[in-house]
């Protein structure tokens, strides 16, 4: 049980980049819109939490302009899709393309610096419960936060009339549009309330996780997220569990390297994203059908009113 | 009804919209005063849908005025509309399927609660369902229930708002017989509570039953409105047609012949992946019709597309001309003489982009005189299609231009044209005439007829009743995949026994619940 912990511990906190892109996909699909600029944004993400947090020496406003960037980026990506109606799969490739040029191009000054970044905060009582204690309350404020997103996430999506309207607006924007709501504010906000998650994300990885800032840190992160929405079947809940395999996986090919084995690190390296898709495609295809369930019905299409069809 | 004296709930006046080239209404006047039910007549395209999205608010007017009540009111979207007592039940139901059924009652409430009131909400659905006669179980989902309980959560949607002007667009089509009668019993209880209703409809029984007046609108304008206890069918028709329509089919009596298609307990699954069809067996000579009769949604694509080789067939055996055909690839049923003419023109039937030869060319392209070789002959494709165009009375300014420009029912002449041209020895047709006016109607049936004379089997898939009736030999209704019952004679069939197939009980029970009567 012992080396169990640092391992599952380990899994918490690699995951936890994962599951803030996650999170934040799921709402921008729940809405309808598919943003594939995920990889982009926590590049952003990460870029923009590190150069804040050097220059004003505060992670939380390294955090908070990871946060606003992000959103300002998908609102571009929204402004695209909703408003002009384009390619959500060209629109979000763009942005990603573009996230990963603009960072590296704008962090060429920062690599090689370090920062101080958020520390390791045991939430007191809970750290001292045996096994459960040091896995999950033995960590860095964002992950306690990413644990009450998720629950939030849940419950608003099924209990509140704002995730009433959003689950709507993914499956029939035109029932929306009947009962007098506006289709593009809701998309607008959720792809922008995603795109900060992303972005927030990604600053996990520079702020919290490594504290420096590496060209293309997030090494397909993003891409990953996109895929956990997918085979999580929109689901906050499988969303966390894929996030932590993807991280516990990490965690434990670095640890089988550590112990030397002949194995190239290549292969242990691809281990993570292909046993990740792997199980969620098995834990999410329906038994004998091969059939994926949950895609809200018009995730990608653009909605316009006035459409004669 | 006595409504002179009263002030209207609602007021339209000299509303004009157009979309594009086409002036879809032209300065109409429409009113609706508390307890009437105020029909809108006329054909597809002939403006009423357009007219009421605009009182919706869904469509803005470009020139006119709304008043309700009096006051003079711009609704630049559906809340506002519904806000001022104005509420739409959409031919295509505005309803989120995986939702439940309260929650698309309360989706989009301006003053809903931040959690959601469930149990509050439940107990105001069991008031309004028991008191407008719209029983609806409030928890179960919306994909799981029929297409008329459906519409009663749509009728409910707009209740629950305090609508006092409901529009009902085209909301028999989707429906059994019985559950005409219930709709019916629903809004005669709607009126007697002062709501007033609009109610869409082509349908000439029904708008006379239920109408206390009638508005005929033809090419985007009124042509007139007149009491309902006044109207007789066959004016109807004439006003919004605009010619004298004859009701009754030709139809040539004939001695089928051999057996051309053999169904032998088929089963298929649907795009889901559930059971679509189950155990269904069904035979078609030459020179006859087999009309299938049935709700939209019990298995009639998946059924056509299994006759034709374009879904595979999980059990049992399709023969044609007695030859074991099972398993087949669809240009296998193509070169056996099988046409198939499906319901969406637009996906399956015609490819938009493409032009009227290439339209053509794409389910001919295999065979002699269009295939030379690995090579098509343009010549002798554009020959054919013109006579085509001309046969079928195809109105397209020329063969180059891309199939999407033609309206609806030159789209489905073209198909039409195609699929008959090859003297097909079975004809898989669903839905031939939907969407199409009256005209177009005519000729496709027309069409048809004359293929069943030359010794075609024709199997014709329709969801209007009365259009199955004219034509069919013999008559089989489907629901839930399996058929309920075989009648031979489909004249002799009410109408009752039909709807009681179509809601699912079986043939003999049918006919035994009609004598116990």
């Amino acid at each position: 049980m012992e080396i169990l912990i640092p391992i599952l511990s380990a899994a918490i906190r690699s995951g936890t980049p994962i599951l803030y892109a996650t999170l934040g996909e799921i709402l921008t699909e729940k809405a309808g819109v598919l943003n594939l600029g995920l990889e982009g944004l926590m590049l952003l993400g990460a870029f923009s939490g590190f150069s804040a947090t050097m220059v004003t020496g505060n992670p939380w406003v390294g955090l908070a302009a990871a946060v606003c960037v992000g959103m300002a980026v998908s609102a571009l990506h929204a402004f695209l899709c909703v408003t002009m109606g384009a390619n959500q799969v060209v629109s979000g490739l763009a942005i990603t393309m573009f996230g990963t040029g603009m960072s590296a191009l704008l962090g060429k000054a920062y690599v090689g610096e370090t920062i101080r970044g958020l520390g390791i905060l045991p939430v007191p009582l809970l750290a001292k419960v045996p096994l459960l204690g040091p896995v999950l309350f033995n960590h860095d404020p964002l992950v306690y936060l990413s644990y009450v997103l998720v629950g939030l996430t849940c419950w608003f999506i099924s209990s509140t009339r704002w995730g009433l309207t959003l689950r709507a607006v993914g499956e029939n924007p035109r029932a929306v549009d009947a009962a007098g709501l506006s289709v593009a504010r809701l998309r607008y906000a959720y792809t922008m309330v995603g795109g900060g998650l992303a972005a927030l994300g990604g600053a996990y990885l520079s702020v919290v996780y490594t504290q420096m800032w590496v060209e293309m840190m997030t090494a397909g992160r993003g891409w990953i997220a996109v895929a956990l929405v997918i085979f999580g079947i929109w689901n906050p809940l499988r969303a966390a569990f894929g996030s932590y395999l993807f991280g516990g996986v990490g965690a434990l090919q670095l640890r089988i390297q550590a112990a030397g084995t002949t194995v190239p690190a290549p292969l242990l390296l691809m281990l993570p994203y292909i046993l990740t898709i792997v199980v969620l495609v098995g834990i999410s295809v329906r038994k004998g059908k091969g059939i994926l369930l949950g895609a809200p019905a018009s995730l990608g299409q653009p909605f316009h009113r006035e459409e004669r069809d | 009804m006595e409504s002179g004296k009263q002030q209207p709930l609602v007021q339209m006046l000299g509303i004009t919209k157009s979309f594009a080239s086409v002036k879809a209404n032209r300065g109409i006047n429409f009113d609706v005063f508390p307890g009437e039910v105020h029909t809108l007549l006329g054909e597809n395209g002939a403006g009423k849908s357009t007219l009421m999205n605009i009182l919706n608010g869904l469509y803005q007017p470009d020139a006119g005025s709304i008043r309700v009540k009096g006051a003079e009111c711009r609704f630049s979207s559906p809340r506002e509309a519904i806000a001022a007592g104005i509420g739409m039940v959409h031919q295509h139901f505005m309803l989120v399927p995986v939702l439940t059924v309260w929650e698309n009652l309360v989706m989009g409430l301006p003053d809903l609660k931040a959690v959601l009131p469930k149990r509050e909400v439940i107990r105001k659905i069991g008031e309004l369902s028991g008191r407008y006669g719209l029983d609806v179980e409030p928890e179960a989902q919306v994909w799981q229930l029929s297409v008329g309980e459906q519409q009663r959560v749509e009728i409910l949607k707009m209740l629950y708002r305090n609508a006092e002007v409901l529009v009902l667009d085209e909301p028999t089509s989707v429906l059994t017989p019985q559950e005409v009668r219930r709709l019916f019993d629903t809004i005669c209880q709607m009126t007697a509570e002062g709501h007033g209703v609009v109610f869409i409809s082509h349908k000439l029984d029904e708008v006379m039953e239920i109408s206390d007046r009638i508005t005929i609108l033809r090419s985007g304008e009124v042509v007139e409105t007149l009491p309902g206890p006044m109207a007789t069918r066959e004016m109807l028709a004439e006003k919004m047609v605009g010619r004298k329509i004859v009701f009754a089919v030709d139809k040539a009596v004939l001695n089928p012949g051999d057996t051309v298609l053999e169904a032998e307990g088929i089963c298929a699954l649907n795009d889901r992946g559930l059971p679509a069809i189950r155990n269904l067996s069904l035979s078609i000579r030459q020179g006859e019709i087999l009309g299938i009769a049935g709700i939209a949604g019990n298995g009639q694509k998946e059924l056509c597309e299994a006759l034709v080789g374009l879904r595979p067939i999980q059990f049992g055996r399709v023969l044609l001309r007695g030859k074991d055909m099972t398993g087949r690839k669809p240009m296998d049923f193509l070169r056996a003489g099988v046409s198939y003419i499906p319901a969406d023109r637009k996906g399956t039937g015609l490819v938009g982009a493409m032009n009227l030869r290439e339209n053509f060319a794409l389910k001919n392209f295999w065979r002699k005189p269009y295939a030379k070789g690995p090579f098509l002959s343009w010549e002798s494709i554009a020959g054919e299609t013109g006579r085509i165009v001309e046969r079928f009375g195809v109105s397209a300014p020329g063969l180059g231009i891309p199939v999407r420009n033609l309206s609806g029912g030159n789209q489905q002449r073209l198909m039409l044209g195609r699929e008959l041209s090859g003297t097909p020895d079975l004809i898989v047709a669903m839905q031939p005439t939907w969407g199409l006016d009256v005209g177009a109607t005519e000729f496709v049936r027309d069409q048809l007829l004359r293929q069943r004379e030359r010794g075609a089997a024709i199997l014709l898939v329709s969801e209007d009743l009365e259009e199955v009736l004219a034509l069919s030999d013999r008559l089989a209704v489907i629901h839930k995949g399996e058929i309920m019952g075989m009648v031979e004679d489909p004249r002799s069939a009410s109408e009752e026994e039909l709807g009681l197939m179509m809601a699912g009980i079986r043939r003999e029970t049918a006919i035994e619940g009609e004598k116990g009567r």
